[in-house]
């Protein structure tokens, strides 16, 4: 059964649920339904998990205006936020002030915290590094069994070899990690899984950051305990960036390898770009293409009204929910011509797999630079990788907040 | 041609550099944009057009 859009798009009582699962047969695209909002009604409504029925925004444009708009808040404690689960809805009375939950002012000083390691150059400096990394990470691959499971070779190492490196945290506390990121981040996570997870790793950074207060490194966790030192932050607060930026830097780029692997291995012709691609800018290139095409995180980005908005024909009033679905906007036909059509070279720059607005991703250019290093080496040193399976046994990850897959099985 | 910055709204996404680093860097302490040159030479200007449509902060104005 398919679930179509009506003609009222405003329409509470005939809004369809949301999220809903995508096609089969595409697991690259988004939901047909959404596909339809993009193209006619790039503001619409949807209903959620709590019986609410919040705004949708599917248009690349209407996402723009909306998420540099003053009356648009990220606060997740004003009444009538649209929580993306109850577990969720759970945690965010508990949660201490964070970019995450505030707008500016509150919001500017705690993004300027964090935002020194990740600047353009920093990063880039990395490369050399991302690059060894990564030659190492494929030899061993290429030395072991076949077939190998990129997610375990490469996509998920890469990442967080990089983020635990630029925190601070001892990579041995990996898959501590990983199974806590998982275990909150699923569509159906209840209040109690996230609450617990949740807890776990609070308790953890908050002790690595007294640890490193007494005894300092040159990395992120230091800062961000000196800073607690000198008053600025709390310990919880500090605890809280450190979460964030540990989560959203590791499962986030390997979900885009893995994906960006089995998208361009079904894509032979875009491949081929790839793999003769000498001109660094030709490897950037694709990269924001396949960031556009895939779009990652695809369960909405809430966000709640604070005074009323007229946009695309439609009043969004103060109080209302807001779900920005950013992968319907990286398929608009109005910013991207044939947009379903995977291009290696089309200007792709106008993509949202980000975000856009204050709180676009802290994290983006270390993520460029990871994966401008992968794509522009996986294909090259392994021109005959291929799936060991099929697309069918695929298993993606329709669950999480960003969308990937759990294994890949690949052979050369 | 003419560039203002607005440090205020600025958010340290560093779009401005990958695109025109001759005319924008990010400062050390915590990467908020800053002007090397404030009137860019022409061989510039594509690049400083492609900034400040890349800013998610709409932190950048071209004049001219």
């Amino acid at each position: 059964m398919t679930h179509s859009l009506v003609p009222d798009p405003a329409d509470a009582s005939a809004a369809p649920f949301f999220p809903m699962d995508r096609a089969p047969g595409c697991p690259f695209d988004p939901p047909p339904p959404l596909r339809e909002a993009a193209k006619h009604h790039p503001v619409s409504r949807v209903r959620i998990w709590d019986g609410s029925t919040p705004w949708i925004i599917t248009g690349n444009a209407e996402q723009k205006a909306l998420l540099s708009d003053p009356r648009v808040s990220v606060n997740d404690r004003l009444p009538g936020f649209p929580h993306w689960h109850a577990g969720m809805a759970a945690i965010s009375v508990h949660r201490p002030d964070s970019v995450f939950n505030t707008d500016p002012p509150v919001h500017t000083r705690f993004r300027r915290m964090m935002t020194a390691p990740f600047t353009f150059k920093r990063v880039n400096g990395m490369r050399a590094v991302v690059q060894q990394m990564t030659d190492d990470l494929i030899d061993q691959m290429l030395a072991g069994p076949k077939p190998a499971d990129l997610v375990e070779a490469l996509a998920l190492p890469l990442p967080t070899l990089m983020i635990s490196h630029i925190l601070g945290v001892p990579y041995e506390d990996r898959d501590f990690f990983k199974e806590n990121a998982a275990a909150g981040m699923k569509r159906d996570a209840t209040g109690e899984d996230a609450m617990a997870g949740y807890r776990r790793e609070a308790e953890y950074l908050t002790g690595l950051v007294r640890r490193r207060a007494a005894e300092p490194e040159d990395d992120v966790i230091s800062d961000l305990a000196k800073r607690v030192n000198d008053g600025e932050i709390s310990a919880s607060e500090a605890s809280s960036m450190g979460q964030g930026l540990l989560i959203a830097g590791h499962e986030t780029s390997a979900n885009m390898i893995a994906l960006g692997t089995l998208a361009l291995l079904e894509h032979p012709d875009q491949l081929a770009i790839l793999q003769a691609a000498d001109d660094p800018k030709v490897v950037a290139n694709a990269v924001e293409e396949l960031l556009r095409y895939l779009t990652i995180i695809h369960g909405g980005q809430r966000r709640i009204a604070t005074a009323d908005i007229e946009i695309a024909g439609q009043t969004i009033r103060a109080g209302e929910g807001i779900i920005i679905e950013l992968a319907s906007a990286d398929r608009d036909p109005r910013t991207f011509p044939d947009p379903d059509v995977l291009d290696l070279h089309r200007p792709a720059l106008d993509h949202h797999a980000f975000g856009y607005g204050l709180h676009q991703c802290i994290g983006q250019q270390l993520a460029r630079v990871e994966l401008q290093v992968v794509f522009g080496t996986l294909y090259r040193r392994i021109p005959t990788l291929r799936l060991a399976t099929t697309i069918e046994e695929v298993q993606f990850k329709s669950d999480g907040l960003s969308y990937g897959v759990y294994s890949l099985p690949v052979t050369w | 041609m003419e560039v203002v910055i607005d440090q205020e709204k600025c958010i340290a996404a560093g779009q401005c550099v990958a695109a025109a680093p001759e005319v924008f860097d990010q400062r050390d302490e915590d990467g908020v944009v800053v002007l090397l040159k404030d009137s860019p030479d022409p061989a510039d200007k594509a690049g400083v057009r492609n900034a400040a449509r890349a800013c998610p902060a709409q932190a950048i104005e071209v004049h001219g």
